[in-house]
Protein backbone atom coordinates (compact mmCIF):
# COMPACT_ATOMS: atom_id res chain seq x y z
CA UNK A 1 0.00 0.00 0.00
CA UNK A 2 1.31 3.56 -0.65
CA UNK A 3 1.21 5.95 1.88
CA UNK A 4 1.59 9.96 1.95
CA UNK A 5 1.82 12.40 4.31
CA UNK A 6 1.38 16.27 3.93
CA UNK A 7 2.09 19.13 5.70
CA UNK A 8 3.06 18.73 9.31
CA UNK A 9 2.55 14.72 8.99
CA UNK A 10 4.91 14.49 6.27
CA UNK A 11 7.45 16.82 8.75
CA UNK A 12 6.92 14.89 12.00
CA UNK A 13 7.23 11.64 9.93
CA UNK A 14 9.79 12.76 8.19
CA UNK A 15 9.13 11.98 4.37
CA UNK A 16 6.31 12.44 1.96
CA UNK A 17 5.70 9.18 1.03
CA UNK A 18 6.33 5.68 1.96
CA UNK A 19 4.90 1.97 0.30
CA UNK A 20 4.26 -1.04 3.66
CA UNK A 21 2.84 -4.01 3.42
CA UNK A 22 -0.85 -3.84 5.54
CA UNK A 23 -0.77 -6.41 7.65
CA UNK A 24 -3.27 -8.82 7.90
CA UNK A 25 -6.65 -7.95 10.29
CA UNK A 26 -6.19 -4.03 9.58
CA UNK A 27 -8.87 -3.43 7.70
CA UNK A 28 -9.76 0.32 8.28
CA UNK A 29 -8.67 3.80 8.22
CA UNK A 30 -8.56 3.83 12.54
CA UNK A 31 -6.89 0.68 12.57
CA UNK A 32 -4.35 1.90 10.25
CA UNK A 33 -3.26 4.85 11.92
CA UNK A 34 -3.24 2.95 15.02
CA UNK A 35 -0.33 0.34 13.47
CA UNK A 36 1.52 3.31 12.06
CA UNK A 37 1.85 5.03 15.04
CA UNK A 38 3.93 2.16 15.98
CA UNK A 39 6.27 2.28 12.92
CA UNK A 40 8.37 5.31 14.62
CA UNK A 41 8.62 8.32 16.96
CA UNK A 42 8.17 10.72 13.74
CA UNK A 43 4.88 8.60 13.13
CA UNK A 44 3.50 8.67 16.64
CA UNK A 45 4.14 12.34 16.84
CA UNK A 46 2.33 12.73 13.49
CA UNK A 47 -0.74 11.40 14.79
CA UNK A 48 -0.94 12.13 18.26
CA UNK A 49 -3.73 14.95 17.88
CA UNK A 50 -5.80 12.94 15.60
CA UNK A 51 -8.69 15.19 15.66
CA UNK A 52 -6.18 17.54 13.31
CA UNK A 53 -5.32 14.36 10.56
CA UNK A 54 -7.13 14.19 7.97
CA UNK A 55 -7.15 11.12 5.50
CA UNK A 56 -8.09 10.52 1.67
CA UNK A 57 -7.92 6.73 0.46
CA UNK A 58 -7.73 6.99 -3.31
CA UNK A 59 -7.53 10.33 -3.74
CA UNK A 60 -11.06 10.98 -1.94
CA UNK A 61 -11.95 12.08 1.77
CA UNK A 62 -12.22 8.96 3.68
CA UNK A 63 -13.56 8.76 7.53
CA UNK A 64 -11.76 6.24 10.57
CA UNK A 65 -14.23 3.62 9.39
CA UNK A 66 -13.55 4.12 5.55
CA UNK A 67 -12.30 0.07 4.70
CA UNK A 68 -8.84 -0.57 3.01
CA UNK A 69 -6.95 -3.05 1.05
CA UNK A 70 -3.57 -3.31 0.13
CA UNK A 71 -4.22 -1.96 -3.06
CA UNK A 72 -5.30 1.51 -1.71
CA UNK A 73 -3.26 5.06 -1.63
CA UNK A 74 -3.95 6.39 1.59
CA UNK A 75 -2.48 10.12 2.69
CA UNK A 76 -3.11 12.05 5.84
CA UNK A 77 -2.82 15.64 6.17
CA UNK A 78 -3.90 18.25 8.17
CA UNK A 79 -7.34 20.38 8.27
CA UNK A 80 -6.92 22.49 4.54
CA UNK A 81 -6.17 25.56 4.06
CA UNK A 82 -6.13 26.81 0.75
CA UNK A 83 -7.27 29.39 -1.20
CA UNK B 1 -24.58 22.38 -21.61
CA UNK B 2 -22.10 24.06 -19.61
CA UNK B 3 -17.89 24.21 -20.81
CA UNK B 4 -16.31 22.25 -18.56
CA UNK B 5 -14.59 24.25 -16.04
CA UNK B 6 -11.05 25.26 -16.59
CA UNK B 7 -8.84 24.01 -13.70
CA UNK B 8 -4.89 24.55 -13.47
CA UNK B 9 -2.58 24.61 -10.51
CA UNK B 10 0.52 26.41 -11.05
CA UNK B 11 3.40 27.81 -9.07
CA UNK B 12 3.38 30.91 -11.72
CA UNK B 13 1.60 33.91 -11.75
CA UNK B 14 -1.86 34.55 -13.55
CA UNK B 15 -3.21 37.66 -15.71
CA UNK B 16 -6.81 38.39 -14.54
CA UNK B 17 -7.31 39.93 -17.99
CA UNK B 18 -5.61 37.20 -20.30
CA UNK B 19 -8.30 34.99 -17.84
CA UNK B 20 -11.41 36.49 -18.18
CA UNK B 21 -10.76 37.04 -21.86
CA UNK B 22 -10.39 33.25 -22.91
CA UNK B 23 -13.32 32.66 -20.28
CA UNK B 24 -15.38 34.76 -22.96
CA UNK B 25 -13.81 34.60 -25.73
CA UNK B 26 -16.20 34.26 -29.06
CA UNK B 27 -19.20 34.46 -26.87
CA UNK B 28 -22.12 36.71 -26.64
CA UNK B 29 -24.51 34.73 -24.72
CA UNK B 30 -22.61 35.79 -20.89
CA UNK B 31 -24.15 38.58 -18.83
CA UNK B 32 -21.61 38.91 -16.16
CA UNK B 33 -18.39 37.47 -14.56
CA UNK B 34 -18.00 37.17 -10.88
CA UNK B 35 -13.89 36.76 -9.88
CA UNK B 36 -12.64 36.25 -6.58
CA UNK B 37 -8.52 37.02 -6.31
CA UNK B 38 -6.75 35.94 -3.00
CA UNK B 39 -3.74 37.28 -2.06
CA UNK B 40 -1.09 36.53 0.09
CA UNK B 41 -1.17 38.91 3.40
CA UNK B 42 1.86 40.91 4.84
CA UNK B 43 1.17 39.70 8.31
CA UNK B 44 -0.74 36.84 10.23
CA UNK B 45 -1.90 37.04 13.57
CA UNK B 46 -0.59 40.63 13.94
CA UNK B 47 3.10 39.28 12.88
CA UNK B 48 4.47 40.66 9.68
CA UNK B 49 5.40 37.41 7.73
CA UNK B 50 7.97 37.23 4.80
CA UNK B 51 7.20 34.62 2.66
CA UNK B 52 4.38 31.90 2.10
CA UNK B 53 4.90 28.55 1.09
CA UNK B 54 1.99 26.63 -0.85
CA UNK B 55 1.75 22.88 -0.74
CA UNK B 56 -0.66 20.58 -2.31
CA UNK B 57 -1.74 17.06 -2.97
CA UNK B 58 -1.00 16.56 -6.88
CA UNK B 59 -3.88 14.54 -8.30
CA UNK B 60 -6.19 14.75 -5.53
CA UNK B 61 -6.42 18.56 -5.58
CA UNK B 62 -7.53 18.63 -9.47
CA UNK B 63 -9.94 16.06 -8.59
CA UNK B 64 -11.66 18.14 -5.63
CA UNK B 65 -11.23 21.37 -7.77
CA UNK B 66 -13.30 19.78 -10.95
CA UNK B 67 -15.52 18.33 -8.45
CA UNK B 68 -16.45 22.08 -6.65
CA UNK B 69 -16.29 23.01 -10.23
CA UNK B 70 -18.88 21.01 -11.66
CA UNK B 71 -21.30 21.32 -8.67
CA UNK B 72 -21.06 25.04 -8.69
CA UNK B 73 -21.86 25.31 -12.50
CA UNK B 74 -25.17 22.49 -11.94
CA UNK B 75 -26.55 24.42 -9.23
CA UNK B 76 -26.24 28.30 -10.51
CA UNK B 77 -26.39 27.34 -14.04
CA UNK B 78 -23.10 28.94 -14.28
CA UNK B 79 -21.57 29.31 -18.33
CA UNK B 80 -18.22 29.34 -17.21
CA UNK B 81 -15.53 28.53 -14.53
CA UNK B 82 -12.02 28.76 -14.02
CA UNK B 83 -10.14 27.88 -11.24
CA UNK B 84 -6.63 28.74 -10.91
CA UNK B 85 -4.70 28.10 -7.72
CA UNK B 86 -0.84 28.78 -7.25
CA UNK B 87 1.45 26.32 -5.24
CA UNK B 88 4.75 26.88 -4.22
CA UNK B 89 6.93 30.33 -2.90
CA UNK B 90 5.18 33.06 -2.05
CA UNK B 91 5.55 36.48 -1.43
CA UNK B 92 3.15 39.27 0.02
CA UNK B 93 1.01 40.70 -2.06
CA UNK B 94 1.67 37.42 -4.61
CA UNK B 95 -1.96 35.94 -6.16
CA UNK B 96 -2.70 33.26 -4.76
CA UNK B 97 -6.36 31.62 -6.21
CA UNK B 98 -8.63 33.04 -8.96
CA UNK B 99 -12.29 32.00 -9.16
CA UNK B 100 -14.01 33.46 -11.97
CA UNK B 101 -17.35 31.97 -12.89
CA UNK B 102 -19.66 33.55 -15.65
CA UNK B 103 -23.79 33.47 -15.80
CA UNK B 104 -26.33 35.13 -18.08
CA UNK B 105 -26.89 37.48 -14.76
CA UNK B 106 -25.11 38.76 -12.15
CA UNK B 107 -26.61 36.80 -8.95
CA UNK B 108 -25.85 33.47 -9.88
CA UNK B 109 -22.01 35.00 -11.18
CA UNK B 110 -21.84 36.15 -7.82
CA UNK B 111 -23.37 33.57 -5.57
CA UNK B 112 -21.72 30.80 -8.15
CA UNK B 113 -18.14 33.01 -7.16
CA UNK B 114 -18.75 32.57 -3.45
CA UNK B 115 -19.68 28.88 -3.71
CA UNK B 116 -16.79 28.14 -5.57
CA UNK B 117 -14.23 30.04 -3.30
CA UNK B 118 -16.24 29.17 -0.46
CA UNK B 119 -15.92 25.27 -1.00
CA UNK B 120 -12.42 25.54 -2.32
CA UNK B 121 -11.16 26.51 1.30
CA UNK B 122 -12.98 23.45 2.93
CA UNK B 123 -12.41 20.91 0.53
CA UNK B 124 -9.48 21.13 -1.75
CA UNK B 125 -6.08 19.64 -0.59
CA UNK B 126 -4.18 22.88 -0.10
CA UNK B 127 -1.94 23.68 3.20
CA UNK B 128 -0.31 27.34 3.64
CA UNK B 129 3.16 27.92 5.97
CA UNK B 130 3.98 31.16 6.99
CA UNK B 131 7.52 32.16 7.15
CA UNK B 132 7.52 34.97 10.06
CA UNK B 133 10.21 38.12 10.27
CA UNK B 134 11.79 36.69 12.76
CA UNK B 135 12.91 33.36 10.58
CA UNK B 136 10.33 31.07 12.42
CA UNK B 137 8.06 29.23 10.47
CA UNK B 138 4.23 27.75 11.07
CA UNK B 139 1.39 26.00 9.30
CA UNK B 140 -1.52 28.15 9.26
CA UNK B 141 -4.91 26.54 11.45
CA UNK B 142 -7.73 25.71 9.25
CA UNK B 143 -10.49 28.42 10.34
CA UNK B 144 -13.38 27.17 11.97
CA UNK B 145 -15.17 30.30 10.21
CA UNK B 146 -14.25 28.71 6.95
CA UNK B 147 -16.24 25.35 7.79
CA UNK B 148 -19.36 27.46 8.56
CA UNK B 149 -18.82 29.31 5.19
CA UNK B 150 -19.11 26.39 3.37
CA UNK B 151 -21.76 24.50 5.32
CA UNK B 152 -24.24 27.55 4.79
CA UNK B 153 -24.40 25.94 1.52
CA UNK B 154 -25.65 23.20 2.24
CA UNK B 155 -23.94 19.69 1.69
CA UNK B 156 -21.51 19.17 -1.30
CA UNK B 157 -22.22 15.85 -3.25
Amino acid sequence: MKLLYFAWLRERVGHGEESVALPVGITTVAELITWLRGRSPGHDMAFAHGRLVRCAVNEDFATPDTVITDRDEVAFFPPVTGG
Amino acid sequence: MADPALIVVQSADFNVSDEIARLTAGRTDIGGIGSFIGVVRGTAGGRPITAMTLEHYPGMTERALSRIADQAITRFDLQGVTLIHRVGALAPGDNIVLVLACAPHRKAALDGTAFLIDWLKTRAPFWKKERFADGTEAWVDAREADDAAARLWGDLA
